[in-house]
């Protein structure tokens, strides 16, 4: 192959520009070293203090210096996997339509729509939702809930507007244009054959777009759903507006909750001691642990389908 | 029996069409009224002073978020001279020079980078820089948010990079260019749309992050061009007046909102803009 | 054209690589003496209690000496503290005493009380025939730890009706709101529970962040009241000034002397002169369930965190002036924002201790 020549012919302006190429590739590979190193670093005293126990302990209290990361944990991780379940099916729905049976005039300004809505800053869905969704999710239809339904332990504590039910919901609406321009992509690009071949068989226009299409890339759109789970697990301003900021392990929908994210957010500058600082980066660690761990899942499942097909 | 069969299979149809028609629209619509909120609210919070005057103390009237438009201009601003030549120059490295083995780490460590949380970025640029340094900065900031766009920015460069098609590259070869000079005026102009949008697009994205600003930006309620020092940016007042409780702060967060929206719309704009041109030019 | 654009941002790519790599810009880049002594900016942080008052005191001081800025960011008692400690900032300012812990982390830090303020204990409540519950709601220190620490949950629980027996108090749970960050009006607020119930110090303790056993956090009292605000049926305690601003309901609390008390300007300061002149050398005096009729139980002074010796002489220089202006002529508008200025031996004491600073070594702090 000549673009990457085995043995390119070396002069020196070639070598200092080549030079200076690796010089930047290998500053990101320093930067992204000393990243890992700082924060490994900053969260030693905390990892040696509480052991693997600070995982899987859930008192927060700085007055004692006892500190546990487990509603943080649990708090990101069922925050963003309700947010997932509402957004993913939603989303791909969304994209089936746009991509298989929206009219043409609508495809384009819809999917303009859906992709300028992915640059939106947090901050700002943040905003929407203190002042315009948690006050309708506080009434009606949290108390509704709670009055319909409270004898379940799910919707069994006092409807706040605040809490995980108001994380989830922003979350699901945050990562929805990510889900759908993304699943939309990837319908659009299974070839025409799949679809008349479908339609040749006498299939109606569902089965060919769920038989047919969905199945060819599936891979793709389950990789962007996971890259979205991703980017809602990281999310800090909006669901730190949302959540209630309390450190609790709760099966309630309505209570206030917490994730890492949040959590790092709310404390780091006001953290007083050493300690105290050094868990919150322990946090960060495991946030950063968690969301590689499930970039590397998307990437398995996706080499995975890829293989098989 | 087949004849029910069919029947349910129009049945399933209509009802799933419907089903997806719905979903795109109940989506479209949950998104429009985000978009619809932010411009009402926030047109009535608009007006001359709103974008030319300091802000003012709590029960002061009038003021505005002057230093923080310029603030947040200077931080990703900064951020964008410190990405794009890193990012840049490993693009060029990853895509001419990369099939090898260290191409292959930094290519999966840039992947890496790019799933780290905002949050944490901040907590990074906290402990090497404010903590060392001894103050908050609008640099540390700009770090922050500049370590955020290096990922996009280098695999946007490899990727349009690898686009250009390799008879290019010959042609310049053959007319006995050295590589570099193939490479600077050959393949990277035929690259230059799809690269600018990759930076516009990610600085569109940046401009709007809160999280790693909130230990390093800081805020500052004055004019500040040094970059040592503490700077306002729009994203950490929208914060700070979104959990007020006071009805003018609120109000001006929804204006601040609106301008923060309209920045990051506008780069996406340019950006789009940019590589339709090119497109066209193809 | 392209072609140019492109050369241009290589030469920029180029110096920068040239001057390190362009990876960490952490030189300071060189200030002529001219821009330094143009316009001095000084930054602090912390308490969020005092936030409304020393942000327009620095606003009036600006005017008044243009030579100065002061940043102050409401970031929390805690982080003013941590942050001051790490001396990320020129100064902090905290409603929280210094405890042993931090003392002996920063040893050459005084601190120096500016004003005294209450925290409230505020709600948001309409009674059984859905009418607005106005301020006043009697409340004695046992029900407000019961409350804080979840044995009331429901508004009209009998503790309470028993004190408001002209409130008509709805069957409603209360929703508790407090701080999720480090916070001096949470210090104070605790202190005062630690020290009017002996299951709170038990349970739970002193601190400017504590593991709360009910309720909702919010971000400052600006958080917190705004969650007050949003939230139907919620109650939880928040500087006065926050409360007063936003026309949020607060109670009366029952004080050592057994009078109910609403937290005024008066009753605040008949807290701060209950102590008198017991200011301790360190000037870290805690004001809660203080003796006297007219005293309000959970007052406190708030406390500006300045180093005995500071590193820049021009900004030390500042500082003491700004403080002697603000604890002489800053007190009408503290006044005006419900905050209560220093007694006069207390306010003496603080000019004292103001001469006593020192700057670059030990040269002292001149002038003003």
């Amino acid at each position: 192959m000549i673009r990457q020549l085995s043995r390119p012919h070396r002069n020196r302006g070639d070598r200092i520009f080549q030079g200076w190429t690796w010089l930047m590739a290998a500053t990101v590979l320093a930067l992204i070293g000393l990243l890992l190193y700082e924060l490994v670093l900053g969260a030693l005293p905390a990892i040696s203090r509480f052991g693997f126990g600070f995982l899987t302990g859930q008192t927060w209290n700085p007055v004692s210096g006892q500190f546990g990361a487990l509603p943080a944990i649990y708090g990101t991780v069922v925050s963003s996997l309700l947010a997932l379940a509402i957004a993913g099916p939603v989303g791909l729905l969304a994209a089936i339509y746009l991509a298989e049976f929206a009219p043409p005039w609508l495809d384009g300004p819809l999917s303009f729509l859906i992709e300028l809505l992915a640059t939106i800053p947090s901050v700002v869905f943040g905003l929407w939702g203190l002042y315009v969704l948690v006050p309708v999710l506080r009434s009606p239809i949290e108390t509704t809930l709670h009055n319909t339904l409270g004898f379940l332990p799910l919707l069994g504590c006092t409807p706040l507007g605040l809490g995980m039910l108001a994380a989830v919901a922003i979350l699901a609406l945050m990562i929805l244009p990510y889900v759908t321009a993304v699943a939309r992509d990837m319908l659009r690009a299974v070839p025409d054959d799949q679809r008349e071949a479908m339609l040749a068989l006498g299939a109606t226009r569902w089965e060919m777009a769920w038989k047919a299409v969905v199945p060819y890339a599936r891979s793709g759109i389950v990789g962007g759903m996971m890259l979205a789970l991703g980017r809602a697990v990281g999310e800090t301003m909006a669901v730190t507006m949302l959540i209630g900021n309390r450190p609790e392990i709760s099966a309630c929908l309505f209570s206030p909750s917490y994730t890492l994210a949040s959590q790092i957010a709310n404390e780091f500058t006001e953290a007083t001691t050493d300690m105290y600082v050094s868990v919150l980066i322990e946090l960060g660690l495991i946030l950063f642990a968690v969301t590689l761990i499930l970039n590397g899942i998307a990437r398995l499942l996706v080499w995975r389908v890829r293989s098989k097909s | 029996m087949t004849m029910n069969h069919y029947r349910w299979r129009k049945i399933t149809n209509v009802l799933m069409v419907g089903t997806a028609t719905l979903s795109a629209t109940l989506a479209a619509l949950a998104l429009i009224a985000v978009l619809a909120f932010v411009l009402v609210k926030g047109v009535s919070a608009l007006n001359a002073d709103f974008f030319l005057r300091l802000p003012t103390p709590v029960g002061v009237p009038g003021g505005g978020v002057a230093n923080a438009i310029v603030g947040s201009l200077i931080v990703v601003g900064l951020a964008a001279l410190f990405a794009v030549p890193v990012g840049l120059g490993t693009g060029i490295y990853l895509s001419e020079f990369g099939d090898n083995r260290f191409g292959d780490l930094v290519r999966y460590l840039a992947d890496v980078l790019a799933g780290v949380p905002s949050i944490v970025m901040g907590i990074f640029a906290y402990i090497i820089i404010v903590a060392r340094q001894g103050h908050f900065s609008a640099l540390s900031g700009s770090f922050a948010l500049g370590m955020m766009m290096l990922p996009a920015i280098v695999r946007t460069t490899e990727e349009m990079l690898r686009m250009v098609p390799n008879t290019l590259r010959e042609g310049a070869l053959a007319l006995g260019v050295p590589r570099w000079r193939a490479i600077v005026s050959v393949v990277l102009p035929a690259a230059a749309g799809g690269v600018i949008t990759g930076i516009m697009l990610a600085i569109g994205r940046i401009a709007g992050e809160t999280a790693p600003l909130l230990f390093t930006a800081f805020g500052n309620p004055y004019w500040n061009t040094n970059v040592n020092e503490p700077v306002a940016t729009l994203p950490l007042t929208l914060f700070t007046y979104a959990i007020s409780p006071y009805d003018d702060w609120q109000s001006k967060a929804w204006g601040t909102a609106l301008v923060l929206v309209g920045l990051v719309l506008i780069a996406n704009l340019i950006g789009r803009r940019v590589w339709r041109n090119v497109g066209a030019q193809k | 054209m392209r072609y140019l654009s492109i050369v241009s941002l290589f030469l920029t790519a180029a110096i920068l690589a040239a001057c390190g790599g362009g990876a960490k810009p952490v030189s300071r880049p060189a200030q002529s003496p001219a821009a330094q002594s143009a316009t001095i900016q000084i930054t602090g942080a912390g308490a969020t209690f005092p936030f409304p008052l020393y942000s327009r005191w620095f606003y009036e001081y600006g005017a008044k000496d243009p030579s100065v800025r002061f940043n102050y960011q409401s970031i929390g008692s805690g982080g003013g503290i941590r942050q001051v400690t790490a001396k990320t900032v020129d100064f902090g300012a905290s409603d929280a005493i210094l405890n042993a812990e931090q003392r002996a982390a920063a040893p050459d830090l005084l601190m120096f009380p500016t004003v005294a303020g209450a925290d409230v204990i505020a709600y948001n409540l309409q009674d059984a025939a859905g009418q607005p519950v106005p301020g006043g709601l009697k409340l004695t220190p046992g029900v407000i730890a019961a409350i804080f620490l979840g044995e009331i949950t429901q508004w009209n629980d009998s503790r309470l009706a028993q004190l408001n027996p002209d409130v008509q108090l709805p069957a409603q749970n209360i929703v508790v709101a407090h701080r999720s960050d480090g916070s001096g009006t949470t210090f104070l607020f605790t202190s005062y529970l630690s020290q009017v119930s002996e299951a709170w110090k038990q349970k739970v303790g002193v601190g400017t962040s504590v593991e709360w056993p009910v309720g909702v956090g919010g971000k400052g009292n600006e958080g917190v009241s705004g969650v007050i605000r949003q939230q139907p049926g919620s109650l939880g305690y928040v500087e006065l000034a926050y409360a007063a601003q936003n026309k949020i309901a607060y109670a009366s609390v029952q004080n050592s002397a057994g009078a109910f008390v609403a937290p005024t300007l008066a009753s605040i300061t008949a807290a701060s002169d209950a102590f008198g002149n017991a200011l301790p050398a360190d000037m870290g005096q805690l004001l809660v369930n203080a003796p006297g009729k007219e005293s309000y139980p959970i007052s406190g002074y708030t406390f500006l965190l300045l180093y005995k010796d500071m590193a820049d002489c021009a900004k030390a220089q500042k500082l003491a002036s700004f403080v002697q202006w603000a604890i002489t002529e800053g007190d009408q508008t503290a006044t005006e924002l419900l905050y209560a200025p220093l007694g006069s031996n207390v306010e003496q004491k603080v000019v004292q201790r103001l001469k006593t600073l020192t700057c670059e070594g030990g040269k002292p702090v001149t002038g003003k």
